[in-house]
């Protein structure tokens, strides 16, 4: 059995009411946390000892709660969902922290997310970039038996690497330029690595690249902050096969 | 009223062609004057919302998350059924349509469960063209696995991330029509009621939940993609924001709501440790393939598994069920765990958990080769309780995974209400009182890319091209009540919180209304839900205000909305007086306590529709079944 501890903790919270409004960071203290709570348990706990002395509860995304919705994140001690790596905020559990500990907790920040409410922000513009051309053009109905386009295994392997982006923002967060060029990145990659993603390869990496500077992500400059933080564990190397992409689309001929 | 299923005539396998040629068409160049509202961006709501698009005709998409890509769809692991038969092992549409109709305990209709069999093999066809990753054998071909309830292999899967990989691409379908601006896609937005005018469906009211704003969204048909309600159980595997709160609006504007009672508990999950506990995490079934089940002999035995000698170890379903052993289905596997833990003899801290033990199958295969089989599972189970299952069994016990009751749907897919259709987990159709594995995703899949598209067009096409307004009579009353509704709730100022009246209201459900029910349990959840309602009313607790981001109102919302659907599904149970699916019927079963199912009086669908203050009204809608044979199940 594991050992059913409790731990007592200082949190530093970012709350800020509105995008208009100003924003600080408050402390509170919150004991006899058991350590078999996920780092969301822990948060409710917090919220419901401040609804029940009629303060407002502190606003944090989450749905899953299984850690591949992406819908949850925050920055603890300065790193994009905690300190375990490959895990997502509601996958971290409380046992990997101690008693005495404080936890700084801040929102994902990056000038193409703003704030909507203390924890939360808004990454509408990740859904802006995959609307760009984060897709095959292929209506409903008129596809081929799915086997009579053969992918070797290898890039069907390589292909869903890529794929499992939760579209958490984590990378953006990490990044000390702001920029989204995993989670591009992965898109371009996998349908790079596919023939189904071939006849628009180019138009996709150009204007997906294009959308993404408009969203105001910055540049990489290759600190691999963002693989580090990742909780799926997408490589940088994505960020080259896009490179590569890019580049090719951009001297090719149209 | 005369709920007609509108099945076509026919042999079973002509009923889809045969319909959609008598179908009426939309002129392409008329599509465009039509607009459809579609509530929800999963798999049903996503993939109905671009191909809508793609036809023509002008979509509306809410979805209640930041994106459309968030819907709990994608949490689904396993995989997604097709009758391929790639793997040349005798699978065909007929054994798909006999398997999934068996496996929902012959409570489904079957032109429905075919028509779901017939488009599983466009559905991995449109799949695969999105440039979904599926997993590949070496010759680039696509893999399949094996799943419960079928003894061939036609399970396509992407890892362990199935549905994850399949929401991405009805969502890359979806970015691609936002984008041509066939789609308007607004995320963050709870529905909060349905507008009905002249008995059609025209639009609904929903609520922005970051300014609190309420909004008016008109359209000539309305589809409600809203996924299930196992949430109403508090603790599920469902993901947080997972309600029934649309559906449920939508049965108190008229439509019926079908076989609420049955709901589908899956047998591995990861135990309760807490009060504090916000989810439950399901661990795959495959792991019953080589752990064996067992619980100490004597109840309150509290020393660790590895202290409790072999003799004094109980395989209860080993010595229960000599031939399936630890592979029965997950009805019966579940039924026993809770036995098991309501004879005292339950593990673990709570001791609401049953063992499964990896250690005879380590020492027979070697720890690599079942780590090589279950290795992502243990490191997840690892990370979530710190135990290693390798050294020590886990713990598992059953959680709410699944509903298959759902607002009643026609064979077009249309409710009660003309203009409402229902799509996905939210509907009934397809899966009688118990799903298969990978059977969801297939469904939701199905009922969006192709059937709907289909048969939406024979209800449009009688409608006017006028367009729609958000001005008329309907509109306003159901705008004044949300607002109206909101304040009340805004205005509870007492001493529970809103998580402590819906945890008591699960565990009420949990116990009485969950594997196994007896007349005796309903009757006393019948009484007491009311009663917590009524207090949840009077003493409920609700911060801040309604015109900000506030998510203590919002789940206020809907746990006042489980507060009363509660009762309905407690209603169903009462009047199902039968076993079958899911749930063992106390009353209802063999000398050797196993399920027995009453085919020839509970052979029905309970459709049950709103009657305001009184009790609501059970209309049947028999079910016929002209090409399966009625069996019964046994694993002994």
């Amino acid at each position: 059995m594991s050992s059913a501890i409790t731990i007592d903790l200082i949190l530093k919270i970012w709350r800020q009411q509105n995008i208009h409004a100003r924003g600080a960071l408050q402390t509170y203290t919150l004991n006899d946390i058991s350590t078999d709570m996920s780092f969301l348990e822990m948060l409710d706990v917090l919220n419901d000892q401040l609804v029940l002395a009629g303060y407002d509860p502190v606003a944090f995304d989450h749905d899953c709660r299984e850690g591949i919705c992406g819908m949850c994140g925050a920055v603890v001690n300065g790193q994009p969902h905690g300190p375990e790596t490959e895990t997502t905020l509601c996958q971290l559990h409380m046992r990997h922290f101690k008693t005495g500990d404080t936890l700084v907790i801040e929102p994902f920040r990056a000038r193409a997310f703003k704030l909507v409410k203390d924890l939360v922000v808004d990454r509408s513009a990740f859904d802006t970039i995959i609307q760009a051309g984060g897709y095959v053009s292929v209506n409903t109905g008129g596809a081929q038996d799915a086997n009579s386009l053969p992918v070797s295994q290898k890039n069907a392997e390589e292909a869903m690497d890529a794929a499992a982006c939760i579209g958490c923002g984590a990378c953006v967060a990490a990044c000390p330029n702001a920029a989204a060029m995993l989670f591009v990145s992965g898109k371009i990659s996998q349908f790079a690595l596919l023939p189904q993603g071939h006849p628009e390869r180019r138009e996709r990496a150009l204007n997906m690249v294009k959308a993404m500077d408009e969203e105001g992500f910055g540049n990489c400059t290759n600190e691999r902050e963002c693989e580090v933080s990742c909780p799926k564990g997408l490589s940088i190397r994505n960020i080259a096969r896009l490179n590569r992409e890019f580049l090719k689309a951009a001297i090719s001929l149209p | 009223m005369n709920l007609d299923a509108k099945i076509p005539a026919g042999n079973l396998a002509d009923k889809w062609d045969k319909h959609r040629f008598e179908s009426k068409l939309v002129n392409p160049a008329n599509k465009r004057k039509y607009t459809v509202l579609v509530v929800g961006s999963g798999l049903a709501g996503g993939s109905a919302a671009a191909s809508l698009a793609e036809l023509g005709y002008n979509v509306t998409c809410l979805c209640i998350q930041d994106s459309p890509r968030r819907a709990h769809s994608i949490a689904a692991q396993g995989g997604i059924n097709a009758a391929k038969n790639y793997q040349n092992d005798g699978d065909s549409v007929s054994r798909l349509f006999y398997d999934t109709i068996k496996g929902g305990d012959f409570r489904s209709r079957e032109a429905n469960v075919y028509r779901l069999a017939q488009v599983s093999n466009n559905i991995i066809d449109q799949c695969a063209a999105q440039g979904i990753p599926f997993a590949r054998e070496y010759g680039g071909q696509l893999a399949n696995r094996s799943f419960g309830g079928a003894q061939v292999s036609r399970t396509f899967y992407a890892r362990g991330q199935t549905g994850q990989q399949l929401l991405l691409g009805a969502y890359s379908s979806l970015s691609r029509q936002i984008k041509l601006g066939k789609v308007t896609m607004i995320p963050r937005r709870e529905m909060l009621d349905l507008v009905v005018e002249d008995g059609h469906a025209r639009g609904v009211i929903s609520r922005n939940l970051v300014t609190g704003e309420i909004e008016r969204h008109a359209a000539h048909a309305v589809v409600l993609a809203t996924g299930g309600y196992g949430n109403v159980f508090y603790l599920s595997t469902n993901a947080m924001a997972s309600n029934v709160t649309a559906a449920f609006r939508a049965y108190k504007r008229g439509a019926c709501f079908a076989n609420p009672c049955y709901v589908q508990i899956h047998p591995t999950c990861i135990p309760v440790h807490g009060d504090y506990q916000s989810k439950l995490t399901l661990m795959s079934e495959s792991l019953r393939n080589d752990g064996r089940v067992w619980v100490p002999k004597h109840r309150g035995d509290s020393r660790s598994p590895e202290q409790i000698p072999e003799a004094e170890r109980d395989y209860y379903l080993e010595n229960k069920y000599p031939s399936f052993g630890n592979l029965v289905p997950r009805d019966v596997a579940s039924r026993n765990a809770k036995i098991q833990c309501d004879l005292g003899k339950g593990v673990g801290e709570t001791g609401l958990a049953v063992y499964l033990d990896f250690a005879e199958a380590i020492q027979r295969d070697g720890q690599e080769t079942i780590m090589r089989k279950y290795g992502n599972l243990f490191q997840m189970y690892e990370k979530i309780t710190d135990r290693d299952p390798i050294t020590s069994p886990m713990t598992i016990y059953p959680a709410v995974h699944y509903t298959m009751g759902g607002l009643w749907v026609d064979y077009n897919l249309m409710s009660n209400i003309p203009g409402l259709f229902v799509l996905g987990e939210a509907n009934f159709s397809d899966h009688g009182a118990n799903r298969l594995g990978a059977s969801a995703l297939m469904q939701g899949l199905a009922d969006g890319y192709f059937v709907l598209p289909s048969t939406i067009a024979t209800y449009l096409g009688q409608c006017s091209f006028d367009p729609v307004t958000a001005t008329g009579e309907g509109f306003a009353e159901a705008d004044d009540a949300a607002k109206k509704r909101l304040d009340k709730l805004i205005g509870l100022n007492g001493k529970r919180t809103v998580d402590d009246f819906h945890k008591e209201l699960g565990r009420l459900l949990w116990d009485n209304c969950g594997m196994a029910r007896n007349a005796e349990g309903l009757q006393r959840a019948l009484a007491k839900i009311p009663e917590l309602r009524e207090e949840f009313w009077q003493n409920g607790l609700v911060s801040g205000t309604p015109n900000e981001f506030n998510q203590t109102l919002e789940k206020a919302g809907r746990v006042a909305d489980f507060l009363e659907f509660g009762e309905l599904m407690v209603r169903d149970a009462l009047d199902r007086k039968e076993s079958c699916g899911c749930h063992l019927r106390e009353e209802s079963q063999t000398d050797e306590h196993e399920a027995l199912r009453n085919d020839a009086e509970y052979s029905y669908v309970s459709a049950w529709q709103y009657q305001g203050g009184k009790s609501p009204v059970l209309h049947k809608e028999p079910l016929s079944f002209e090409n399966v044979e009625l069996a019964s199940r046994s694993y002994k």
